[in-house]
């Protein structure tokens, strides 16, 4: 028992709490840009002209219709490649170079946090974009028109009207959705991130105590989810209006 | 009767959902300060024809004019401009769900107007306590009656100067004993010399405060004229038979 505590103490703890900063640092930035995406792409899907919610809809449909390992692999191994062949391309180079633009596709080489960032926004911005639809679509076209009325222009009339009441109700969804990308946040590991699930298998491996190990990393995956939902909580608490009262389970 | 006299012209306004025509070549004009009322029969076309003038429903045919403009309803900036002067009121209120009454008056003022905050927000509690809400202010529409919502979005209409103000059976949503309270406030307003077009079931009500009736049936505007023309003991007007029928069946709600 002393043994296992001192293992914990002295190699899990320190070894996880780097991987807890990255997957912080993997996690924060990844809901705040999906929550923006899916905001965007599902008012675009709502209200955007035909193409645009052609093009909105095709991309919902494209990322949660493919594994998100996939994704992740396109974003780290997969750009990489494009960068290479736009640079076997000679003309282009040349008149890339003409313009003094010749790092451009070197852009698509990502830092694998990079990478991991831009897969699970991208994916998480088209479960959110679902949640906003839904909230949209539930805003009767009656407030619409009284806004329309008063002489408020489209734009206004999502901006003032509209959005804040999808928002509210599309929060607990979306709220959801954030607790899911904390853990699935675990995949950055594939693309060489060492967040948490990738320093407990690196612990795991060269200790062979797999049960300490991920018995400890399931403790911080549950502390993170329950700061997580603390937040959301609080926001919800902030945005409740009398209409719109927070649905406690 | 002098042109300038004349704050609404509407000419030839048409519209078909489909190939089914629901409102047909409706013409009339309006003067300052009066009351037209719409009557007839569900389905007739009222409703159509305010959400026609205010471009709300974009008409297939037809044109408005406003204190004598013509309203070009392509230009979006002429068209926000022009609602700003039409005030509209709705059957079901469409109050603003997350904002308070004091919000729901002052939004457009900040919004469209671009009134500086306490400005507007003294304006709004004006336009409240004008329909008797001040009290209200900082209630939320889940937390008001049918009739306190309809007062509020009328508030919301009067805070904006408007020119004209339609209304689309303000009263038909509200329990019977909320109705007086927003047909007091319509009074006010008739009384007031504000203009308007109210489309109502609240025959003997308007009859009193009305100067033109206006009929309509299948799209048409079938009879126009003073209630008193169109109501009179003796007089066999469509419209008559219509509204004997409405108070038949109601036992006259309108009292
Ligand atoms: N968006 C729409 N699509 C198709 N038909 C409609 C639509 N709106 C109204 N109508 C039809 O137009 C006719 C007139 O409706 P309306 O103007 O609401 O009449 P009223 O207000 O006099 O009851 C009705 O037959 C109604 O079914
Ligand atoms: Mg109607």
């Amino acid at each position: 028992m002393d043994d296992t505590w001192s293992f914990v103490t002295e190699q899990v703890i320190p070894g996880l709490n780097l991987g807890f900063w990255a997957t912080v640092q993997l996690a924060v930035p990844s809901a705040l840009l999906g929550l923006f995406t899916g905001i965007v792409v599902g008012v675009l899907r709502v209200y955007g002209p035909r193409p645009a919610q052609r093009l909105a809809n095709g991309y919902v449909s494209f990322f949660r219709g493919t594994p998100l390992v996939v994704q992740l692999f396109c974003w780290y191994f997969g750009l990489p490649q494009i960068c290479l062949f736009i640079e076997s391309l000679g003309p282009v180079m040349g008149v890339l170079n003409a313009l003094h633009l010749a790092w451009v596709p070197r852009l698509l080489v990502l830092s694998p946090m990079g990478a991991a960032i831009l897969g699970f926004s991208l994916c998480s911005g088209a479960y959110h974009s679902e949640y906003v639809r839904g909230g949209l679509m539930s805003i009767r076209t009656g407030q619409i028109k009284a806004a329309q009325a008063l002489g408020m222009s489209p734009m206004q009339t999502v901006l003032h009207v509209v959005l804040p009441q999808a928002v509210r109700r599309a929060l607990p969804g979306c709220g959801n959705e954030i607790v899911y990308l904390i853990k699935y946040s675990s995949l950055a590991s594939v693309v060489t991130v060492n967040e948490l699930t990738g320093m407990a298998r690196g612990i795991a491996k060269s200790t062979w105590r797999n049960t300490e190990v991920f018995f400890t990393v399931g403790v911080y995956y549950l502390l993170l989810v329950t700061l997580a939902t603390f937040i959301l909580g609080w926001v919800e608490d902030r945005l409740s209006l009398p209409g719109f009262e927070r649905r406690r389970e | 009767m002098n042109d300038s006299d004349i704050i609404l012209k509407v000419e030839g306004l048409s519209k078909a959902f489909g190939n089914k025509p629901v409102l047909q070549d409706a013409t009339f004009t309006q003067r300052r300060g009066t009351l037209k009322v719409l009557v007839g029969p569900s389905g007739g076309g009222k409703s159509t024809l305010l959400q026609c003038i205010n471009y709300l429903i974009p008409p297939d045919q037809g044109r408005v004019w406003l204190d004598g403009r013509q309203i070009n309803p392509k230009s979006r900036r002429e068209l926000s401009a022009y609602r700003q002067e039409v005030g509209m009121i709705f059957q079901d209120f469409n109050l603003f769900d997350h904002l308070n009454a004091l919000e729901n008056v002052r939004i457009a003022l900040l919004k469209v107007k671009g009134m500086a905050k306490a400005a507007a927000t003294e304006r709004a509690m004006a336009e409240l306590a004008r329909v008797g809400l001040a009290g209200k202010a900082d209630l939320y529409p889940a937390q008001l009656s049918g009739g306190q919502k309809q007062r509020v979005s009328i508030a919301r209409a009067l805070a904006m100067d408007p020119k004209v103000l339609l209304l689309d059976e303000p009263t038909s949503a509200l329990d019977p004993e909320l109705i007086g309270e927003v047909l007091t406030v319509i009074k006010d307003l008739a009384q007031a010399g504000i203009t308007m077009i109210m489309a109502t079931h609240q025959i003997s009500f308007s009859a009193s405060l009305a100067d033109e009736f206006l009929f309509m049936e299948k799209g048409r505007i079938v009879e126009h004229g003073s209630p008193a023309e169109l109501l009179g003991k003796d007089c066999c007007s469509r419209t008559q038979a219509f509204c004997a029928k409405l108070s038949e069946l109601a036992g006259d709600a309108g009292q």
